[in-house]
């Protein structure tokens, strides 16, 4: 919007408004708030002059205290913010970040690291219980053997698995040498 | 005629043990369930953070587009061949790192050793990157981002004295996640924080490995694809995004001027080489885990390839990124410009733009000559290019950069969330490598296998590095983790590498070696191969060599960044002669094992033999 008088004027009532609700006083009027020395930027000075006291200027501090009171208020009626009016010398004060009582971050975390710790459990568990399946199958079926009635694969008159597990074995010292390969 | 035969029959029935004893440990050792496994297993390995944040600064710095042209070369000479033989060196010998070059010749078992040294430097320090990237991911679940905005001071008057010197994405690395020290001799204390994500970190990792390749061939069907959908979401978002045009112009310009430069082809070769992860024993790891049959030249092809692609394709996305965040802050800088301009003067609103900013500038100067020039030390000339220059690499790039660009996007809580598990997924699946590197040989081993299961083998691992993990959660920690990334791996997997190769031809026997790749897969390997693996790949790794021990015997001493919290910036510092003695225990361990090994197995040799002569 542009600015024209009519938001000058909006601006001197704001200014009276929070000199009313500040002093409490009921006697600052709209023609207390002087404005001078418009420019194109839209910036200005102005006074706020006390009427009951003979037209003299309401000193700076008191006007700083009413405007930091109710500086939303004047903000939005102008739809503007703390960054776009800018009171000289009434620095805002900056809002302060919304911190809730446990940070999320600690949330999240602990809800992944539950996760985590569920499947380790999970796998070594499962772990676990497979080797003593495959070793009590492997007894079960030492057990069926002696008993004759697992079908044996014969070889050269020798049953395989005897060959593989018991008596035969595989000849160390191949396996053990060196050098497998005979060096050209 | 009979003795002859008699002695052919008797090479064939040991021919015939020795592949009974093969099919012996092929029974007991566990497989891939389908080559893509094996093929996921080292994309998600070699496609790690190198190629997000090391291959667009390098890019940036030695000619832009004009960088491919070094990159390809090397990538042809010296990447494919080198993984194409470690590739079939795990897949023939079936072992992990110790035991294939110990089967390869028993004097280089210390190969095998530097191999895993090297492996386990790595996943020490490398495990702490993964560990911000949830640091990150955590933290983006809030509105608005805890990076986006300086937190204030303790009166609340306005922000941070240190933040408002520098950034606030800077600040929330250096400070609220690091919280880094001012130097490397004040260590600090141990930050919880970091301390609850690294072990979180090994937690996960741990998850993964537990079950060997079972658990780990599931695994990196994620590790290796989700990267890539994200990399193409973000490559959609960043190309619309305002300015990143800017941004891909400035990369792909190419400067061939640089191609005279020797450091653009030194960083070309660098890159290939430790960007596919060779040396490390990892890929040997992985690769013995496969049916002999596999045809490994394919596939070492196409996961070099791939990776590579992966890097350009990065780079794509992040030169978008940057181009938006270089033009976002040009255009907030002239902004700021315009603002200053028109407080000072009183003018309307609106008579400044970015289009008349410097007509308007000469002619204020003009006219008022006198408040100008008071206003002149505050007016900064704003620049696209010098935004475009700040080149960026490791961790400033991947946390610094990319959480500011993120902070300047809508619904930059989604896009966090995304980047920040594509750093995770391509962080933990290079640690699944590293991990196998380590724990391959190790459940290889008969000794220490028959003794303690799997799990615990696993879980011992983890645990120790955790705890060692935990120094780089200390304040002065960033300091340490730059030393283990810049010395600890370099110069030891240069050295370890020219050793393999050497060994794989000269030793073991280059026409041997063909004639086992015959048998394996049966097809015989091109003259091309064997004339990288003989000449070229070996004079690159030495001249890559020496070039590295010139730079670090010219440079002197050795500096390192620390952080100036009361300036706002990084300022060099001489490292303290401790660290230095850290340096070199890193370097020599690593590359002492293989002469040292050499030598163990000569004394047991030789007593060996003088016992056997006693005997006897």
């Amino acid at each position: 919007y542009a600015w024209d008088v009519n938001e000058e004027y909006l601006f001197k009532a704001m200014v009276a408004f929070a000199m009313r609700r500040y002093s409490s006083k009921t006697t600052t009027q709209i023609s207390n708030v002087l404005l001078c020395n418009v420019t194109d930027r839209v910036s200005f000075w102005f006074v706020v002059t006390d009427s009951s006291k003979n037209m003299t200027t309401v000193p700076g501090s008191q006007v700083e205290a009413a405007i930091r009171m109710n500086r939303n208020r004047i903000n939005s009626a102008f739809l503007l913010s703390d960054k776009t009016l800018q009171f000289l010398k009434i620095s805002s004060t900056l809002s302060p970040p919304v911190e809730p009582s446990t940070p999320v971050w600690l949330i999240v975390f602990g809800v992944v690291l539950c996760l985590i710790v569920a499947g380790i459990v999970f796998l070594v568990f499962a772990g676990i219980q497979q080797r003593k399946k495959k070793n009590k199958e492997s007894t079960e079926r030492e057990n069926l053997e002696e008993k004759g009635e697992v079908t044996k694969t014969i070889e050269n008159g020798i049953p395989c698995e005897t060959l593989d597990l018991k008596a035969g074995h595989i000849n160390g010292v191949f396996a053990a040498d060196d050098e497998r390969f005979t060096s050209l | 005629a009979g003795l002859a035969e008699h002695l052919q029959e008797r090479r064939q029935d040991g021919a015939a043990e020795v592949s009974a004893r093969e099919q012996d440990m092929e029974k007991s050792r566990p497989l891939w369930d389908n080559p893509l496994q094996f093929v996921f297993a080292c994309i998600s390995y070699a496609v790690g953070l190198g190629n997000v944040w090391r291959f667009p600064y390098l890019c940036q710095m030695y000619g832009g587009g004009g960088f491919l042209i070094p990159y390809i070369i090397m990538l042809i000479v010296e990447g494919m061949p080198l993984l194409y033989l470690e590739l079939a060196v795990g897949q023939r010998m079936r072992q992990g790192s110790i035991g294939a070059w110990k089967i390869i010749s028993p004097y280089l078992c210390g190969v095998g050793i530097a191999s895993v040294v090297v492996s386990f430097f790595l996943s020490m320090y490398y495990n702490v990157i993964n560990a911000w990237a949830f640091w990150y991911l955590f933290h983006s679940f809030q509105n608005p981002l805890p990076w986006a905005a300086c937190p204030l001071n303790s009166n609340r008057t306005e922000y941070e004295e240190e933040c408002k010197k520098t950034s606030s994405t800077q600040y929330f690395w250096y400070r609220q996640t690091l919280n880094i020290s001012p130097s490397l001799e004040a260590s600090g204390a141990v930050q919880w924080e970091q301390a609850l994500c690294l072990t979180l970190a090994w937690l996960v990792v741990y998850l993964c490995i537990l079950r060997g390749t079972e658990s780990t061939g599931k695994v990196v069907y994620f590790t290796a694809s989700l990267p890539y959908c994200v990399l193409i979401i973000y490559l959609i978002r960043g190309l619309t995004l305002h300015g990143a045009v800017n941004g891909l112009i400035y990369m792909f310009t190419p400067k061939m001027e640089q191609l005279s430069n020797p450091k653009t082809w030194i960083s070309a070769a660098t890159q290939i080489f430790f960007s596919l992860g060779l040396g490390f024993g990892s890929l040997i790891a992985f690769a013995s885990y496969n049916e002999p049959s596999n045809n490994c030249e394919r596939h070492a092809i196409i996961v070099s390839l791939i990776n590579s692609a992966t890097s350009i394709f990065a780079s794509i996305v992040t030169f978008s990124i940057y181009g938006f965040k270089a033009t976002f802050n040009y255009e907030s800088c002239i902004n700021k410009v315009i603002l200053l301009l028109l407080n000072a003067f009183d003018l309307e609103e609106g008579s400044l733009t970015a289009d008349n900013l410097s007509e308007m500038k000469d002619y204020l100067m003009a006219t008022h000559p006198q408040e100008y020039a008071t206003l002149l030390p505050q007016l900064k000339n704003c620049s696209l290019e010098a935004e475009l220059d700040t080149a960026v690499q490791g961790t400033g790039l991947a946390f610094i950069v990319y959480s500011e660009a993120i902070k300047n996007m809508e619904v930059s809580q989604l896009y966090s969330v995304l980047y920040f598990v594509m750093l995770l997924m391509l962080g933990i699946g290079s640690m699944l490598g590293n991990t196998a590197a380590i724990l391959t040989p190790l459940t290889d081993n008969k000794v220490i296998a028959t003794h303690l299961p799997k799990e615990a083998i696993s879980g011992i691992v983890c645990f120790i590095n955790c705890i060692i993990g935990l120094i780089f959660t200390m304040e002065a920690g960033n300091y340490w983790f730059d030393i283990f990334n810049d010395y600890a791996v370099t110069l030891s997997l240069l050295l370890i590498v020219l050793v393999e190769t050497i060994a794989v031809c000269y030793i073991y026997g280059l026409r041997r070696f063909e004639k086992d790749l015959h048998t394996m897969t049966g097809r015989k390997p091109n003259w091309y191969w064997k004339v990288m693996w003989a000449f070229a790949s070996p004079l690159l790794i030495i001249s890559l060599f020496i070039f590295y021990l010139t730079d670090y015997i010219l440079t002197g001493t050795l500096q390192y960044q620390a952080w100036d919290a009361t300036q706002g910036q990084l300022v060099t510092k001489d490292y303290p002669s401790y660290a230095l003695a850290v340096i070199g225990l890193l370097v020599a361990s690593s590359t002492m094992c293989i002469p040292l090994g050499a030598l163990l197995t000569l004394i047991r040799k030789r007593l060996k033999r003088e016992r056997v002569s006693t005997v006897a």
